[in-house]
């Protein structure tokens, strides 16, 4: 035994072209608003997850959350390289970077100013670092004011060109070549050589030291070294656990994604209920001959579900069309925001993953749903008789 | 004379509004022979709409009991009495009730899609009662794009899709020109002749109750008359029919 055809279902929303038109439209907004502000988060997220290696150790100060409020005192750098655990680089030199970040207000192309970090690294600094890829120029020479610029920050900061310099109060840096991260947070950063830093900004010490363990139980070993020598006072965590911690900046914004998404679609969903019950009361004497042939109340009622959920699927797939073109053309390339653990901003791009895709996509089945529960109710109860004396 | 196939015993129905009671079938009791040609006549609002639902099994008597074959329709619940109707009546209404968004055949298929058959023997089924009805040249047409008469042939060939044993038309030619009409009544003729279908057919027109071999006449709830034709070819008559249906 079958139901109802769902060509059936179909065909009447291409009948009621202007009310189904509108629905569609509504369902869509919802779908491409919630899947902009889910992509913003999945960029972000990207960003910190990316970042990060097991087998990295960021050495800070006991209790410090970021390396913006850690301080290291050079006398404690060779401390830190003695320590069992770390592992040396093909030339034998071990795979340690102390490194200094300062967050600095620069001009943006475009107007305003924003918060940029500069890092100071060693020779191994980027080697710590395997996402990472000089696209054009050099890297610095180390103990000259020269300075490597992620290809986000160049786009949007002034004097970030190759040649060109970067200017903050009395200091000038000289671009000397652009890097890629692969999405990384180095990606929102400027490199300079550490030790030129620190004489350019006065520091009697670094923020922090990168080491490279050779594996998990080596890392173990570091980590212990650090913690056990009470001059240090410091502390080892896993990058990736620093990280991980700073992923919190995209906890928000999901949270806002899902948020504004739910409160509307259920407006949606309203919207959706009102079309079906007023195709219901157009149709209620095709509902009682329908039941008169013989089709049970169930099979009404799953047959206007699924009128409403087509309705609704029309428009999540308009509404991911929409998203895509909006993250596509409005919202390409690079963006900034604030991440709120060290202030500095952060530079992603929206990511309109697959999955995200098909979450907009169930997100509309949803409302589809509960939009045409209640109607398809009441078309299932339509009372036979009276509804057949109806004329029109 | 030949077995009943509907008995409808003592049937009361009654509807109440707020505190008032309204009987529009006051104790009524009437059988239909297998194989029958019935015509109900009756003023408006008589009852004859309602005694016709009742038989169909899409409303329940107040009281009393209605039996089809060996069905006691009125004891049935809500499923099993779907499922009794798509199996054993078909429906003729006076608008048709085509589904708009459905083609002929589509439409004629609508009651096999609740049957075992498979698609082809369904695409058969219907092709034959489309048929039937003379329309095999208007499957892919859809209800707006034929005439009124098209339009009741194609229920028709719907309400006889699944091959029932009981037909029941509610002035199935109120809405139509008298030459469409006549078309559909020899139809029903045709289907009671040689399909040997039951029908139980409500109307006000005497040309068309003419056409039945027995006709019952309804007044205020109550049968009033129940007169059954004599002669070669066992119709009512148009003298007879108008006769009754002018109340002498
Ligand atoms: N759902 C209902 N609630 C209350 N009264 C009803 C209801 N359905 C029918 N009636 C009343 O029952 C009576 C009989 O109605 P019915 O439709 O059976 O008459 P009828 O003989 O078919 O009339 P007509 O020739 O006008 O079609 C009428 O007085 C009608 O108003
Ligand atoms: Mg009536």
């Amino acid at each position: 035994m079958l139901g109802i055809p769902l060509k059936y279902n179909v065909r009447n929303l291409f009948v009621r072209k202007v009310t189904t038109t509108l629905t569609v439209l509504g369902i869509a907004l919802v779908v491409a608003v919630f899947l902009c502000v889910m992509a913003l988060g999945e960029g972000l997220t990207n960003v910190f997850a990316a970042s990060g290696s097991e087998k990295n150790v960021l050495v800070l100060r006991q209790n410090s959350q970021s390396e913006l409020q850690s301080g290291l005192g050079r006398d404690q750098i060779p401390l830190i390289r003695a320590l069992p655990g770390i592992e040396k680089d093909s030339d034998g030199k071990p795979l340690v970077s102390a490194e200094l970040v300062v967050v600095l207000n620069l001009d943006k192309r475009d107007g305003g100013s924003s918060n940029v970090t500069i890092r100071g690294v060693e020779e191994k600094g980027m080697a710590l670092r395997p996402q990472m890829k000089l696209t054009e120029g050099r890297t610095f020479v180390p103990g000259t004011s020269e300075v490597i610029v992620a290809e986000g920050v160049a786009k949007r900061f002034k004097g970030a060109e190759l040649g060109q310099e970067i200017r903050f109060g009395a200091y000038r840096w000289k671009v000397v070549g652009h890097f890629d991260a692969g999405g990384t947070a180095p990606d929102s950063e400027i490199w300079t050589d550490s030790e030129g830093m620190l004489n350019t900004f006065q520091r009697g010490g670094f923020s922090s030291v990168l080491a490279r363990t050779t594996d998990r139980a080596a890392r173990d070993l570091f980590v212990a070294g650090v913690a056990g020598d009470a001059r240090l006072a410091l502390e080892g965590k896993s990058e990736r656990a620093y990280y991980d911690a700073q992923t919190s900046t995209a906890a928000p914004i999901k949270f806002l994604g899902f948020f504004v998404g739910i409160v509307m679609a259920i407006g949606a969903c309203f919207g959706a209920m009102n079309t079906m019950y007023a195709a219901v009361s157009s149709r209620t004497r095709e509902i009682a001959t329908l039941r008169a042939l013989g089709f049970s109340r169930l099979s009404i009622l799953v047959s206007f579900v699924l009128e409403s959920i087509a309705l609704a699927f029309l428009g999540g797939v308009v509404g991911c069309a929409l998203a895509f073109l909006l993250v596509k053309v409005a919202l390409s390339g690079v963006t900034g925001t604030t991440n709120f653990a060290t202030f500095a901003e952060v530079v992603f791009a929206f990511r309109l993953t697959p999955q995200l895709l098909l979450t907009g996509i169930l997100f509309s089945l949803v409302m589809g749903f509960f939009g045409g529960l209640f109607p398809a109710a009441r078309a299932a109860f339509t009372k036979i008789t009276a509804a057949l004396r109806q004329v029109g | 004379m030949a077995e009943p196939l509907i008995r409808i015993e003592n049937v009361v129905k009654q509807y109440t509004r707020d505190t008032q009671v309204l009987t529009v079938l006051d104790g009524l009791s009437l059988e239909v022979e297998k194989g029958d040609f019935v015509a109900l006549m009756g003023p408006s609002g008589s009852g004859k709409t309602t005694l016709l639902n009742l038989i169909a099994g899409i409303d329940r008597p107040t009281s009393g009991r209605i039996l089809v074959g060996a069905d006691e329709v009125s004891a049935m619940s809500e499923g099993a009495l779907a499922r009794w109707r798509s199996e054993n009546v078909g429906f003729i209404f006076q608008l048709y009730n085509l589904v708009p968004v459905l083609t002929a055949f589509e439409n004629v298929e609508l009651p096999l899609l609740l049957t075992r058959l498979s698609k082809a023997e369904r695409k058969k089924q219907a092709e034959t009662a489309l048929a039937v009805v003379a329309l095999s040249d208007r499957l892919d047409h859809y209800p707006r794009q034929l005439s009124g008469g098209q339009e009741q042939r194609v229920a028709i060939a719907r309400a006889i899709a699944t091959d029932p044993a009981l037909l029941v038309a509610d002035e199935p030619t109120g809405d139509l020109d008298s030459k469409s009409g006549e078309e559909i009544l020899v139809l029903l003729e045709r289907l009671h002749s040689e399909f040997g279908k039951t029908i139980v057919m409500v109307t006000h027109d005497p040309k068309a109750a003419a056409r039945a071999h027995r006709l019952v006449h309804l007044d205020k709830g109550v049968l009033k008359e129940d007169v059954r034709a004599k002669g070669e070819k066992g119709e009512i008559g148009v003298a007879a029919a108008a006769a009754i249906a002018a109340g002498r």
